[in-house]
């Protein structure tokens, strides 16, 4: 489980997160949604540590980031927005290196890594030597080595980007698979489509505050509009930076 | 510990298959500085020789007004040769480096056993020519001065009257002292290969990680900054120390060929010699593999890297250069400053002075101090939120 209270985070004078508060639940898929600059990444990046945030906490299992990074860590599997790879390794052997940094033994790491390439179909890639890889293999790839530790909370930040309608496809199915064994599912997107199809719960940031924390359900409701398109455009006020 | 051997291993292990990493470090770096010293030191020292030993060509305008001058040259080695028509000319063109003239009046002054003069054309700033100008000259001055003292002695004088002082000239400088001036270049080519050695893996490690966006996903690992830092600088040493070996043994293999005894030195390059430098050189190659990370760190790209890196280049060659300049006395503090220690150490170890293991554990504390603090440095700037962010 990660809660969120009340976060922020400025840029010289720009407040890029201004009091953001939420909780994404186990079992649960929670999408965090907005507009480009909207400061879904930088709440991310205060979620997962690489970020100190100005005022505000994030609690992880219960476990403060400000005070136990390192533990936090360990119990978040985080798809970045940055999710190069290193070209003169193999996908397995970029896997490896994150498995043993992650302080895992050899026997673990070996079963973890079979399971996550035959999970994420990678098989026919796993020793290739990543230099030329499709946006959808890297991005198999940094997933795997993202969750190679089999952690409880999982962060991506817009999984789907740049990936085509087949690499979607799968996914958002690996993303059900991974609310189904009961983890902890947040990731960021601006795509409402994709948001609406998945999420349990829906969080929607615009300007760094939350305007919005419901199902998708209750969302069309509260807003009185049949879409969850209109939805949107109402409660951020604008069709900016948003995208079907 | 762990985590930062699991960081060094990994480096160490995807920058063996960069092709161009390890020609650089492995080939490049360690044999390309000595085998360009070796060549040069080779041919100034061949020259020398030939210039010496060689017969001296003196074209010669108005030689039949002084046929016993003539003789007397030639005796000495001197190669009589017709002067070219303007000798002036000739001279500044470079088409001669030095002729000699003997005006018509010559044979009348001497006979008269007045000052009788001849004209050695020659241009200073042809550097080529020095040897063959003071050549000459000295032959001229000893013929000169031999004619005098017969000429008193003629006279029933003892010559010793016109030379009330002699010098005696008692050089001091041993063999191994007289090529260590030649060599002075020589512990900056160390240093040098140990920075091209490790450069490769200072910007691949940093500013390369953030370019190719990698370094934010190995952030999120539970993991310090610092220990993540010690393994990749740990990675970039073991490059430089590397390049460093391989180039103190080409050295000290190629220095047996060089010809130095025959201009009366020689060289202490054994393996005491071999040993020794990389003792000292050892701190040294961590002070330039942190400094160089801290560079790249502050780059945002490989490209923006490499320009960097390339400007702290000119870093070693300082200590160099002043002593070279400025011809300091070798003093013990000097041993104490990273960079200046290591220059007068190797300097001296290859000149065969003394070094006292005080001094070199001077040497070897200093540097490794400075690399601590470099170190640091480089931890601050590694823990700062802008470093990991490749955007």
């Amino acid at each position: 489980m990660i809660e969120v209270k009340d976060l922020r985070k400025a840029f010289g004078a720009v407040k890029a997160v201004d009091g953001v508060s939420f909780v994404a639940r186990d079992g649960e898929i929670t999408g965090l949604l907005g507009p480009n600059g909207a400061g879904k990444t930088t709440t991310l990046r205060m979620l997962y540590t690489l970020m100190r945030p100005d005022a505000g906490h994030v609690l992880v299992d219960g476990i403060d980031a400000a005070v136990d990074p390192l533990a936090v860590r360990r119990r978040l599997g985080v798809l970045p927005d940055a999710r190069g790879l290193y070209k003169r390794l193999s996908a397995r052997e970029n896997i490896e290196y994150f498995a043993r940094l992650q302080g895992l033994d050899a026997p673990t790491r070996r079963s973890r890594i079979d399971a996550l390439i035959a999970a994420l179909d990678m098989a026919d890639i796993a020793d290739r030597h990543t230099e030329g890889f499709s946006q959808g293999q890297r991005v198999k790839t940094a997933i795997a080595r993202a969750l190679v530790h089999d952690p409880r909370n999982v962060i991506l930040d817009e999984p789907t980007n740049g990936l085509d309608v087949m690499a979607t496809r799968s996914m958002r199915a690996f993303m059900r698979k991974l609310k189904d064994d009961g983890r902890c599912v947040l990731f960021s997107s601006h795509i409402m489509q994709e948001v609406g199809a998945l999420c349990d719960r829906i969080v929607v940031i615009a300007h760094g505050r939350v305007v919005a924390d419901e199902s998708p359900d209750a969302l069309r409701a509260q807003t009185g509009t049949a879409s969850l398109e209109d939805a949107f455009v109402k409660i951020i006020g604008s069709e900016e930076g948003l995208a079907a | 510990m762990k985590s930062s051997l699991i960081v060094f291993w990994k480096e160490i292990r995807e920058n063996l298959r960069d092709r161009r990493t390890v020609i650089n470090t492995l080939l490049t770096g360690p044999l390309f500085a000595p085998l360009v010293f070796v060549l040069i030191i080779n041919t100034a020292v061949t020259r020398e020789i030939d210039k010496a030993e060689q017969p001296l060509p003196v074209p010669v305008a108005g030689a039949a007004n002084a046929p016993n001058l003539i003789a007397e040259l030639k005796q000495h080695g001197a190669l009589i040769k017709d002067a070219p028509a303007d000798p002036e000319h000739a001279v500044r063109e470079g088409d001669a480096d030095l002729v000699l003239r003997i005006p018509a009046d010559y044979a009348d002054a001497w006979r008269k056993g007045e000052s009788a003069q001849v004209e050695l054309i020659y241009d200073q700033s042809q550097r080529d020519a020095q040897a063959s100008v003071s050549r000459l000259e000295s032959l001229l001055e000893s013929y000169g001065q031999r004619t005098g003292a017969l000429r008193l002695i003629a006279r029933g004088i003892s010559p010793a009257v016109t030379r009330p002082l002699v010098v005696a000239a008692r050089d001091q400088s041993t063999a191994q002292a007289r090529s260590g001036t030649m060599f002075g270049m020589l512990p900056y080519f160390f240093i040098l290969g140990a920075f091209i050695g490790g450069m490769a893996l200072a910007i691949d490690t940093t500013a390369g990680e953030r370019e190719r966006q990698s370094l934010e996903p190995l952030l999120v690992n539970p993991v310090s900054r610092g220990k993540i830092l010690i393994g990749k600088l740990g990675a970039t040493s073991a490059f430089a120390v590397t390049t460093l070996l391989l180039s103190i043994i080409a050295f000290s293999i190629a220095g047996q060929f060089l010809p130095v005894e025959k201009l009366g030195m020689s060289l202490e390059i054994g393996p005491r010699f071999a040993l020794l430098t990389l003792f000292v050189m050892l701190p040294l190659v961590v002070v330039l593999a942190t400094l160089q990370t801290l560079a790249a760190a502050f780059a945002k790209s490989f490209r923006e890297a490499q320009t960097y890196l390339s400007l702290l280049m000119f870093v070693p060659v300082i200590p160099t250069l002043l002593m070279s300049v400025f011809p300091l006395k070798t003093q013990t503090w000097m041993y104490a400053v990273p960079l200046m220690g290591q220059q007068v150490a190797i300097m001296r170890l290859m000149r065969g002075d003394p070094v006292t293991p005080a001094q070199f554990g001077l040497c070897f504390a200093c540097s490794a101090v400075a690399a601590f603090f470099i170190y640091l440095i480089t931890a601050q700037v590694y823990r700062s939120e802008r470093l990991a962010i490749s955007a």
